[in-house]
This record gives structure tokens, sequence and C-alpha cells, in this order.
């Protein structure tokens, strides 16, 4: 529970995430149509923080190419699996994205991560490169057969010890 | 995404509205490979003023309507990106392939 008062989540579980100033988790179905739906919600949320509009730009094209990513690598654009997205902004200015599906999963991760490097060849093989390019720091998890979590952090400096109103 | 083709002699122009994700790549590249394949183009001009948002699979669509537009020993350019679709255009290096003008007047006059 999120308690306004207190600025932190009152639940016990998530006793660990005090340090957090707000966060959204939603999840939906592996469709194309979502990932429009996905970088929008994600540059709705990221807009709260002090960011120029560059930066909500480029908050959703990271999201775009994870989101993608999880369809069609993932999923192989099967529409009906399902993809997480977690977005938590914290005291201290960082917004941390997390974009988590439970697809095939990633073989090597370290030939993934290269620039240009594509499984699918009607893309660029440029996403983790946006994302690492545009994020302050970029998380790859995967695991073959369970899926694959992406966690994007971005620090706003100007947000940092702000106190919650 | 809506796509308005017009064709002048061997000069198709392409003029894109919308998000470019992979939503409408695979229409996208259908409706352009269509008109590359049958109408005898020499020249592709992709107008993206009002594209709002580009990401991969976008640029994807672009650089394979360039192979595909070299391999028939074709031109092609990119007219009216705007600030936010050209830093990406300039991210991907794709503009050291294809050519970025402002307008389609700017491709014409040169």
């Amino acid at each position: 529970m999120w308690s306004a008062t207190k600025g932190r989540w009152t639940s016990p579980g998530l006793e660990l995430r005090m340090n957090v100033k707000n966060y959204v988790r939603f999840e939906f179905c592996s469709l194309p149509e979502n990932v429009s739906f996905a970088r929008s919600c994600v540059g709705a949320f990221a807009s709260q923080m002090d960011c120029t509009l560059e930066d909500i730009e480029e908050i959703k094209l990271v999201v775009s190419e994870a989101v993608s990513n999880s369809i069609i690598h993932g999923y192989a654009n099967d529409p009906g699996q399902k993809i997480e997205v977690e977005v938590t902004i914290y005291d201290n200015g960082n917004l941390e994205i997390i974009v988590k599906d439970y697809g095939k999963g990633i073989e090597d991760i370290d030939q993934a991560l290269q620039p240009t490097y594509s499984s699918d060849s009607t893309r660029m093989g440029l996403g983790f490169t946006f994302m690492r390019s545009f994020m302050d720091e970029m998380e790859v998890i995967s695991e073959p057969g369970k899926g694959t979590s992406v966690r994007l952090l971005r620090h706003f400096p100007s947000q940092g010890n702000q106190a919650m109103a | 995404m809506n796509a308005d083709f017009k064709q002048v002699g061997d000069t198709l122009v392409v003029r894109i509205t919308g998000e470019l994700d992979m939503l409408v790549t695979d229409q996208l590249r259908q409706a352009i490979d269509q008109r590359l394949d049958t109408a005898g183009i020499r020249t592709l001009v992709l107008n993206l003023e009002k594209v709002t948002f580009i990401d991969s699979s976008g640029l994807g669509v672009i650089i394979g309507r360039y192979k595909k537009v070299r391999a028939q020993q074709g031109r092609m350019y990119i007219v009216g990106a705007s600030p936010s679709v050209e830093k990406i255009l300039h991210f991907s290096g794709i503009n050291k392939l294809v050519p970025l003008y402002r307008s389609e007047k700017d491709v014409v006059s040169n």
C-alpha cells in the first residue's frame, strides 16, 4: 500500500523499496499494437520528472526497442504471450524501467549486445545499442527457455534528494 | 501510420504520416516494394515530415528499401525529418548512405 504521508510503500513485502517516490507496473499481450501503448505510458509516467521533451523521446524509444525485442525475439511474434513493464522513480532522481518477457530467452547475451547484430535481417540490430546509448545503465538477464528481463536506468540529477510533497 | 504515394516519371515520392514502429513496418515495406517492383522507379524519396516517431524497426524498413533501390541502380533520399527523427537517423548512420534534405524541392534543385 502506498502511503502519501510517509512517501513510501507500507506493505511489508515492499519495505526494500523505501526510497521509491513513485511506481507503476503493467502487463499486456505481446501484440505489435501494444508497443506504442507501452512507450506512451512510460513516457507519460516519466514526464513527472524534471526532464526535457528530448529525454522523454529517448525514454519512449528505449521502451519501444525493449518491448519490440520481447515480441519479435522472445515470443517469435506469438501475440498471446505476456510482457510486463515496471517503472520506478527513486528519491535520488533515478528512473528505472524493467521490461520482462517469459519467452525463449537469449542463448548468447554478449553476441546479442553487439551493435548491428540481429537475428532478424529486417531490423537493424540497433535495439540494444539505443538502450545502452540513451540510458545510463542497462542490464540484461536472460535464461534460454525462461525469458528475458531488461533493466534500464537513467539518472536525472536535478531530481536528487527532493522530498515527497 | 499512413503513406501517400506520388510518382513523377521514374521518381517515387512516399509521404509517411505517424509513428514508424513494428506495428506498421510490414505494411509500409510491402506498399513501397510493390511500387518499386513494378513501376520502373529509379529514384525513391521518403518524405518523413509528418513522422512523429521512429525506432529500429522503422530504420530497418528504410535501410531495406535503400538496399533494394541500390540493387536496381537507383537513388534514394530522405526529406523533412524532424529533429527527433533526424537524431535517430544520424545515430544509426543511415544519413551516410541516404542523403537527408529539408524538403522535396531541395532534392529536385540538387
